[in-house]
């Protein structure tokens, strides 16, 4: 196999939301440590999936990515360009490349616009259509995510879930990127529909090369569709592999309970699985624990663990570890 | 083994502006002395509907049991006065929710709403409530649980409000024990402690439960039979083994092949059902499932089959044997 490209490279990347208080003097009295110092990167036409539970972070990784968050530090490169240098109308340019499909179907899509004019909007936006083209091109993209392409005129709410998801799809399609942020797309969708997303972004994906970071907190999921997976705890990254080499070696503790978790749908193999169950909840990022992040929960924790931070090593080609048991 | 609730026919409509919702069209199942009950099915389908009718949960109206029994101990739920219900549920018969949010009283303390079923169904005065509702939420794996009868819900996390509620609905050790998607709020790691509660419990106390969720995994590894709900009718149930090895229903098979398992190995392509969850405007004189059926035949379309034995504790409402292709 060929040296894979990287598309985006991610360095040293924070993001803290302050905590204020006070009305009309607001004083800054912490941070939730949303994202705390991840370094990855995403190779050009592979799947990166992003697990981990709710909260830890995955979700402001992806929208710091696109700097629709901008980080508190590090760097974003994208085709080699670093993103949290460019503002205006650089950032906007690049912009057309990368695009997000958003979790909520209901949410996510103007209740007030037509289908059309949603799926059109960043064609007039970014100047690259108009007028009759703009419609030939919606047109078009609805076919593509297999809706008729009679539904421009319709709204949001005459639409199912799964459909509007596809609407969501579509738009982010139009401007022909290269690499689309999906923050847990299928989350909201009936498993019978699922499936259906997920079989047409795998299609798109053969049809126009794209490169996906796939945030879902379904593991099973996340191991069907994605090359490589990264697991997220608590702000920060605690183990990135190959997805057969995660699924099947996982050395981090978290990793570990966490693909025990995963019920199986066969009572066969249920029967005989052994579970590692964690105790407690996971901690506050406002104030998250000393050392390793993990450690108020993993069995294996030492005095170490307390006291030094594990460092992000990668102990066999392309497997990636923050732990000090490993 | 005693069967313990017997639902028979049970129908249960809702008006709406758009016209009269047919949610549970005609369900018929048993519950027997302490086996795990799995419902499964996806949104819509009529599962949470249906346990709602027979402990009289259903807010009327808009919400109407049309048809129906639901026996228990020789007495219908449904015909019961409000009274004699109200003896039942909590006491004999409880239900944990999914949403662990927004099941409690936000201003009474978690001591006070533990601690009210006993109150009420066993007389116990306050103190004693109480003592015994400390001792519960030990059970159920509450650090400090004396302390914490003092504080509110909101001073819980998800998972472990999900425990103060099924401590809640088990304190009064009831033979039944209704799961309503406990565990979709939580994430995986605490969905497993939870579940490995529920299964500890369960095993001590001896009761019945019965399990409904969207999520065929769980039901793997927690139920003793299975019923498959779709458009308001069950469409299949089995023994779980038989269930997940000879799924018979398109429904069954096509709700299994959607699914990505962990444990897979190498690529295959997920099987998706085409179109959408039949709209429960009208009660179809067909399959509700024949508009999205690759088997579908002439037959399927003018009658709507009925649950039809195919094996020993394996009943299946399709036209069509999936095995061969052929009209049963």
């Amino acid at each position: 196999m060929a040296e894979p490209e990287v598309l985006v490279r991610v360095e040293n990347l924070v993001k803290h939301f302050p905590i204020t208080r006070g009305i009309i003097i607001q004083r800054q009295v912490g941070a939730v440590h949303a994202v705390d110092g991840l370094t990855f990167d995403v190779y050009r036409g592979e799947t990166l999936g992003l697990v981990g539970e709710s909260g830890c972070g995955k979700s402001t990784t992806g929208r710091t990515i696109l700097q629709l968050y901008r980080p508190t530090s590090g760097s974003v490169h994208f085709e080699g360009v670093d993103l949290v240098k460019l503002k205006g109308e650089d950032l906007r340019r690049m912009r057309r490349r990368m695009q997000m499909i958003f979790q909520d179907p209901y949410a996510s899509l103007n209740p007030r616009m037509t289908v059309g004019e949603i799926i059109g909007e960043p064609l007039i936006i970014h100047n690259v259509a108009r007028g009759r083209e703009v419609q030939e091109r919606v047109e078009h993209l609805l076919e593509l995510v297999g809706l008729n392409p009679a539904y421009a005129n319709r709204y949001p709410h005459e639409f199912s879930g799964g459909q509007r998801q596809r609407i969501g799809v579509a738009r982010a399609l139009a401007l022909q990127p290269s690499f689309i942020v999906c923050d847990e797309p299928i989350s909201a969708l009936d498993v019978s529909i699922q499936a259906q997303v997920v079989n047409l972004l795998e299609d798109l994906q053969q049809e126009f090369g794209l490169t996906y970071l796939f945030i879902a907190h379904d593991l099973s999921m996340v191991r069907h569709i994605s090359n490589r997976v990264a697991v997220m705890y608590l702000g920060v990254m605690v183990e990135l592999a190959s997805r057969d080499e995660l699924y099947n070696h996982p050395l981090h503790p978290y990793t570990q309970a966490l693909l025990s978790a995963v019920p199986i749908p066969d009572p066969a193999v249920e029967k005989k699985r052994k579970r590692i169950i964690l105790q407690g909840d996971v901690p506050s990022p406002v104030n998250p624990p000393s050392g390793c992040r993990f450690r108020t929960r993993c069995p294996l924790a030492a005095e170490i663990c307390k006291e030094v931070k594990p460092e992000w090593r990668e102990v066999s080609p392309g497997h990636f570890v923050a732990c000090h048991m490993v | 083994m005693t069967e313990l609730l017997t639902v028979e026919g049970l129908e249960t409509q809702f008006r709406t502006r758009e016209g009269t919702v047919h949610a549970v069209n005609g369900v018929s199942f048993s519950l027997r002395e302490g086996e795990t009950l799995g419902i499964v099915g996806e949104s819509g389908c009529g599962k949470s509907v249906t346990v709602m009718s027979i402990l009289r949960l259903i807010p009327s109206p808009p919400g109407k049991v049309v048809a129906g029994k639901a026996i228990y101990q020789g007495k219908d739920l449904l015909k019961m006065s409000d009274e004699e219900i109200r003896h039942i549920r909590g006491a004999q018969i409880s239900m944990v929710f999914q949403d662990p949010m927004t099941s409690f009283n936000p201003v009474l303390t978690i001591g006070r709403q533990v601690a009210e079923p006993l109150e009420i169904h066993m007389g116990m005065s306050r103190k004693q409530a109480l003592e015994r509702a400390a001792e519960m939420l030990a059970m159920v794996g509450i650090p400090n649980a004396k302390e914490r009868l003092n504080d509110y819900p909101h001073q819980f996390s998800g998972g472990m409000r999900q425990r103060v509620m099924i401590a809640m609905a088990l304190i009064c050790t009831p033979q039944i024990l209704i799961a309503d998607e406990p565990t979709t709020a939580l994430d995986v790691t605490i969905q497993a402690q939870i579940i490995d509660l529920v299964k500890r419990l369960r095993d001590e106390l001896g009761m019945a439960i019965i399990w409904i969720t969207h999520d065929l995994g769980i039901i793997a590894g927690l139920a003793d039979r299975v019923a498959v709900m779709y458009g308001g009718y069950i469409i299949e149930m089995a023994q779980v083994d038989e269930l997940y090895a000879h799924p018979t229903h398109p429904y069954t098979i096509g709700l299994l092949g959607s699914l990505p398992r962990m444990d897979e190995t190498g690529h295959r392509r997920l099987i998706s059902i085409d179109g959408l969850p039949p709209v429960l405007l009208e009660k179809p004189n067909y399959c509700p499932f024949a508009p999205r059926c690759k088997y579908a035949v002439e037959r399927c379309w003018h009658e709507n089959p009925p649950l039809m034995s195919v094996a020993p504790e394996h009943q299946v409402a399709c036209w069509v044997d999936t095995q061969t292709g052929r009209e049963r």
